[in-house]
C-alpha cells in the first residue's frame, strides 16, 4: 500500500488551509472528507475574514475549495474517518471506504452542532427541524419558527431567518442571550423576534412536520405552535475515531503551540483542538502552523 | 438519452452547491429548482421526498435526498 506524507483529516477552513501549504511544500499527501468548508459553509454572513469585509459563509467556503483545488490536491470527498492508529511504524487512518497510510497525520475534523436530546427530534429531522439555518431556512418563507440556543450561532440562525419567517421565537435556556452585541442588537431589533430567556426545549410534536414545540420555564410548560425548528445550542469536536490521541473533558484534541499532540507525527488545528477561540480565521492560522509543523517533523524524522 | 435530472435546492446551502458542481464537473445537464421564497417548489419537493431538507435529486423519478455521491454516479452512470 502507498504510504502518504501526510493525510489531513478535514476540509474547513483548517484542512484547506493545511493543504495549501502542504502543496506548496511538494509533500505527498491526502485530504480526507466528509464535507467541503466545514462549519464555514453552514455561516451566514462573515464580517471579521480579514480582505473580506462582507462575505457569506458558502461564498467563502467557495472560495477556500477553489484555492486547494489550484493545486490538484488529491481529496477524498464524502469519506469518513472511522479509526486512526499506528501500524507497523506508520499511521493507518481507517475511513467507512478505504484504508491509508500515512508518516503523518493532520487532524482537522472540526465539530458538528450538538442535538437537544428531546423527543420528537429524531422524528422530525428534516421534517421541519434542521441545524443549519443557512441551507433550510428558504424553505420556512411566511411560517411561524422556533431558534433554540442564545449564543452566536442562535443569532446568526435567526438574523437569517427575520427576513424569511413570519414570527422568529428564540428559546434560550439562560437568563439573558449571549453572543457578540452587535448581532444581539440586531435580533432585539427586529420585529419579528421574540425571546424566551430561561426557557427549556421538552419536546418536539407534530403530524408529519413539526407543529409546536413544549418548552418549560419558571411559570410552567406551554405550547409554542412553530411550522420550524432550528437547533442552535453548541457544538461537539469530531474526534471519537483518535481514540489513542489526548482530549481534553469537551472532547477536544490538546495541542501545543506546534500543533503538535501527545503523539508525535499526529497533529491537530482548528475547532477539533483546544485552541482557545473558534473563529474561521484561527481555524485557517491554525491550518497552516500544522503543516508546516509537519514539513519540520518530517525533514527532521527518520522513516 | 440522458435522463431528466431536476435539482431542488436553495442558493446557500453548501449540499446543494456541491451537488450542483457534482453535476456540472460530469457534464449532466439538469434543471435547477430553487426552493427559495417559492411556495409550490417547496410543496413538491415535500410531496416528492416526505421531507423538508435540501438538496433532493429527482433523477428521471428516483428522489436522492442530499448529496448522496454514490447513488447520484450509480442512478447516471457515472464511473
Amino acid at each position: 500500500m502507498q504510504i502518504y506524507d501526510l493525510i489531513i483529516i478535514g476540509a474547513g477552513p483548517a484542512g484547506i488551509t493545511a493543504s495549501v501549504y502542504s502543496a506548496r511544500k511538494k509533500l505527498n499527501f491526502l485530504v480526507i472528507s466528509l464535507d467541503i468548508g466545514g462549519q464555514a459553509a453552514w455561516s451566514g454572513d462573515i464580517e471579521n475574514y480579514t480582505g473580506y469585509q462582507f462575505i457569506t459563509g458558502p461564498d467563502l467556503a467557495q472560495k477556500f475549495h477553489e484555492h486547494m483545488r489550484k493545486y490538484d490536491t488529491l481529496l477524498k470527498e464524502n469519506e469518513e474517518v472511522l479509526e486512526l492508529k499506528r501500524s507497523n511504524g506508520v499511521f493507518l487512518v481507517r475511513t467507512n471506504k478505504s484504508d491509508y497510510n500515512s508518516r503523518s497525520v493532520i487532524i482537522a475534523s472540526g465539530k458538528r452542532s450538538k442535538e437537544l436530546g428531546v423527543p420528537g427530534e429524531k422524528e422530525f429531522k428534516n421534517r421541519g427541524l434542521t441545524y443549519c439555518a443557512t441551507c433550510d431556512g428558504p424553505l420556512f418563507s411566511a411560517k411561524d419558527v422556533a431558534v433554540i440556543g442564545g449564543g452566536n450561532s442562535a443569532l446568526d440562525a435567526a438574523l437569517q431567518l427575520v427576513k424569511i419567517a413570519r414570527q422568529v421565537n428564540i428559546v434560550n435556556n439562560r437568563p439573558a442571550l449571549g453572543g457578540d452585541e452587535i448581532m444581539r442588537q440586531k435580533v432585539e431589533g427586529a420585529a419579528n423576534v421574540t425571546v424566551f430567556n430561561n426557557s427549556q426545549v421538552i419536546s418536539v410534536t407534530g403530524d408529519k412536520f413539526v407543529g409546536a414545540i413544549k418548552i418549560k420555564d419558571n411559570s410552567g410548560v406551554r405550547d409554542l405552535s412553530v411550522q420550524g425548528v432550528f437547533v442552535e445550542i453548541g457544538l461537539v469536536p469530531n474526534s471519537a475515531f483518535a481514540r489513542d490521541v489526548e482530549k481534553n473533558n469537551r472532547g477536544e484534541i490538546k495541542i501545543n503551540l506546534r500543533n503538535e499532540t501527545n503523539i508525535p507525527g499526529i497533529f491537530a488545528a482548528g475547532d477539533v483542538t483546544d485552541v482557545p477561540e473558534k473563529q474561521i480565521i484561527i481555524a485557517a492560522g491554525e491550518g497552516s502552523k500544522a503543516a508546516l509543523s509537519v514539513f519540520r517533523y518530517l525533514a527532521t524524522s527518520k522513516f | 438519452m440522458s435522463k431528466s435530472v431536476k435539482v431542488y435546492s436553495t442558493p446557500t446551502c453548501p449540499w446543494c452547491i456541491r451537488a450542483k458542481q457534482f453535476l456540472q464537473e460530469n457534464n449532466i445537464d439538469f434543471q435547477n429548482i430553487d426552493v427559495s421564497s417559492n411556495q409550490q417548489a417547496v410543496d413538491e419537493l415535500v410531496q416528492k421526498s416526505g421531507q423538508m431538507g435540501v438538496p433532493v435529486l429527482d433523477i428521471e423519478g428516483e428522489i436522492i435526498v442530499g448529496f448522496d455521491k454514490e447513488r447520484i454516479k450509480q442512478s447516471l452512470g457515472i464511473s
